[in-house]
């Protein structure tokens, strides 16, 4: 049951300075993740179009809405593709696609093309999860971990924060930097005892922006153990939901003593990017589709 | 002689009191957020219950996580060492002892006379512990009484699965709006912290008999898991969230003695 | 690639760390029958190396599935790690 933890927009983007139909190889990228599913279209290693949606309750048909939502007004349809690579938790359930890769390696090769290749340090921080990944100049992945079993350090243990405090999420972050100091983090990891805590601390008379400063930081550190594991090194880059949350972004920062880099780009397509670039790769090595229907 | 034994959980305080092995008083309330003050308290309308004075006592030992917080303890003892020593007495033939109180689950392995040999801790994830079955009755809407009375009912096994409070709390509402019977789900909550106590009871090695002690023992569609897990019967004492308070009061007279 | 299989959460942190570079270079691929939780299983992975990794649906509970190989007292070497030929396998905790 997916639940919405950061308010973000649905829309879609195309290049309208770029003429589709003079490329030579045509790739697209589905991301279908438990909240939102990101559909991308590349034009010789181009980005041409994307869209970004929510995750309806059937996978397959919401990869194809974000496919058909990307493509809107474009002329261009399924059958104009070289390849396609679906990715995220719903990988499997993208019915045209012609590969599964997985979120990690998608994710770093999309970091890659939208950071740059300096970026060594990918944190992603989702509804449900936290990854960290390590890659190298080429977007290809050294080191990674992820994190899905434990709702400490996801959206969705803000969520359970937000509501506490009766706050809406998307204030979270500006209301944390509202402190005159920073107060201890919250000491307890666990978000079942991290909220009792925090019902003790407003007891005790705490404001509501200290209490989440309080828990901004600890996520903060949470995330920094995650960070250490792999072993952290610049260029740094925070996607996913929670880098639209200063108060953490902030935080994290600060512990890790760098500053993330800026995306030319939402960062909720580095997934689907990242797919769509494998699949120029492969179709590169001759693995594309053979019969492609309209060249 | 008498003596006492205060335990100081994450959610109750317990007192015992003991007179020559023998079992006064047991009582206990919410420990909140002032330990010392609810502790003194508790010490001292125990004791006018029973007509003592604090002069009558011989020695007070504190154990549990708040255990510094009772000032006027002479003996300090942790939780596992006192509920080790406490089912050595009930059960001297028992060499593994599972205590699952609020916040932590505990395995511990006794050797001769309730000596501690080896203990596993689940601690600090609501997981695995009686917070998990907490959170999920309150996703319900039962109390904890009720999912582990309905769980009974229950003989299918729908797998749950979240290993965390949190998304297991997701898991659960899915599930009844799946409409999946109220009874299967609660047999699917307690099938899944019993199978994660049994794995850390394996550390330290199940011998039967096992000893189940801890607030959890009284929710007896988690006994009821338990037991399908271990495939054999747990012994559970009378009062199984009294047995820290209890060993706690016998070190304390064994150590005046 | 170093892969991380496994998670944090409050109570430690529990990682198999598989080295795929080290991985890829062997054939017997012995720790899927070495395993008795069976949490093991070889794939072709995003690179298109043949690799073993932690099958998805038992990533999140390897702290209880690896218990019976960890007992507290007199630790033996690990199946997984002491059937792996190219030493690939390793644990956090
Ligand atoms: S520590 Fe808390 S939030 Fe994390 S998995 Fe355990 S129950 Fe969930
Ligand atoms: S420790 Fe045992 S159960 Fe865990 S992965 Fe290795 S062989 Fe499998």
């Amino acid at each position: 049951m997916a639940k919405e933890f950061w308010r973000w927009k649905e829309y879609n983007w195309q290049d309208e300075n770029l003429n589709w139909r003079d490329g030579k190889v045509i790739t697209g990228g589905v991301d279908v993740g438990s909240v939102s599913s990101q559909a991308v279209v590349m034009v010789d290693g181009e980005l041409f179009a994307f869209s970004n949606m929510r995750t309806g309750s059937d996978s397959p048909n919401s990869a194809l809405n974000a496919m058909n939502w990307a493509l809107e007004n474009t002329g261009m349809t399924l059958d104009h593709f070289d390849f396609i690579v679906g990715t995220g938790y719903g990988r499997v359930n993208v019915p045209f696609a012609d590969k599964a890769i997985t979120e990690i390696a998608c994710h770093a090769r999309g970091g890659n093309y939208m950071y740059g290749p300096t970026v060594r340090t990918i944190l992603d921080m989702g509804g449900q999860d936290c990854k960290a990944i390590l890659c190298d100049e080429r977007g290809k992945v050294t080191n990674f971990l992820m994190n899905d079993k434990c709702a400490a350090g996801t959206g969705r243990g803000m969520e359970v924060f937000a509501d506490l405090l009766g706050v809406s999420i998307e204030d979270v972050g500006d209301l944390s930097l509202d402190v005159d100091e920073e107060p201890p983090p919250v000491s307890s990891t666990c978000v079942v005892f991290a909220k009792s805590e925090a019902a003790g601390l407003l007891r005790e008379g705490w404001s509501q922006s200290r209490v989440l400063a309080a828990y901004c930081s600890a996520m903060a550190h949470r995330v920094f153990t995650l960070l250490e594991r792999v072993g952290v090194s610049p260029d740094f880059a925070i996607t996913g939901g929670i880098a639209k949350n200063i108060g953490v972004v902030s935080r994290i920062e600060r512990e890790l003593n760098l500053t993330a880099l800026k995306p030319k780009h939402d960062t909720q397509i580095a997934g689907a990017l990242g797919a769509a670039l494998f699949g120029k790769a492969l179709v590169e090595k001759g693995k594309g589709r053979k019969n492609k229907a309209v060249a | 002689m008498v003596t006492i034994g205060i335990d100081v959980g994450a959610k109750n305080a317990k007192i015992l009191i003991l007179k020559d092995g023998e079992i006064l008083i047991s009582k206990y309330r919410e420990s909140g957020f002032d330990q010392a003050g609810v502790t003194t308290a508790l010490l001292d309308e125990t004791l006018a219950e029973l007509k003592l004075t604090r002069d009558d006592i011989t020695s007070i030992c504190s154990t549990g996580a708040g255990r510094k917080a009772v000032t006027f303890a002479n003996e300090v003892v942790t939780e596992v060492s006192a509920t080790s020593r406490a089912t050595f007495e009930m059960y001297p033939e028992v060499r593994t002892v599972i205590d699952v109180g609020a916040e932590e689950g505990r395995a511990i392995r006794c050797g001769e006379r309730g000596k501690v040999e080896d203990f596993a801790i689940n601690e600090k994830c609501a997981a695995g512990s009686g917070a998990f079955t907490e959170a999920m009755a309150r996703a319900l809407e039962l109390t904890v009484e009720e999912l582990g009375k309905i769980s009974l009912d229950s003989s299918a096994s729908v797998p749950m699965n979240a290993q965390c409070a949190v998304f297991a709390e997701s898991e659960v509402i899915s599930l009844l709006h799946a409409n999946t019977a109220k009874q299967d789900i609660a047999k699917a909550i307690h099938d899944a912290i019993a199978s994660r106590i049994v794995s850390m009871t394996r550390r330290v090695g199940l011998n039967k008999p096992i000893a189940l002690v801890g607030g959890m023992a009284r929710n007896v569609g988690f006994v009821h898991s338990l037991n399908a897990a271990i495939e054999d019967e747990v012994l559970i004492p009378d009062s199984p969230e009294m047995t820290a308070a209890y060993g706690a009061a016998l070190i304390a007279a064994e150590r005046a003695a | 690639m170093k892969a991380n299989y496994g998670y944090m959460d409050g109570s430690g942190e529990y990682y198999i760390t598989i080295d795929t570079d080290k991985c890829m270079e062997c054939s017997e691929h012995f720790c899927v029958k070495a395993c008795p939780a069976g949490l093991f299983r070889i794939i072709e992975d995003d690179y298109e190396d043949m690799v073993a990794e932690i099958i998805p649906n038992k990533r999140q509970a390897i702290k209880y599935d690896c218990a019976p190989c960890k007992p507290l007292e007199d630790r033996p070497e690990l199946p997984c790690m002491a059937a792996c030929t190219p030493q690939a396998i390793e644990h956090s905790w």
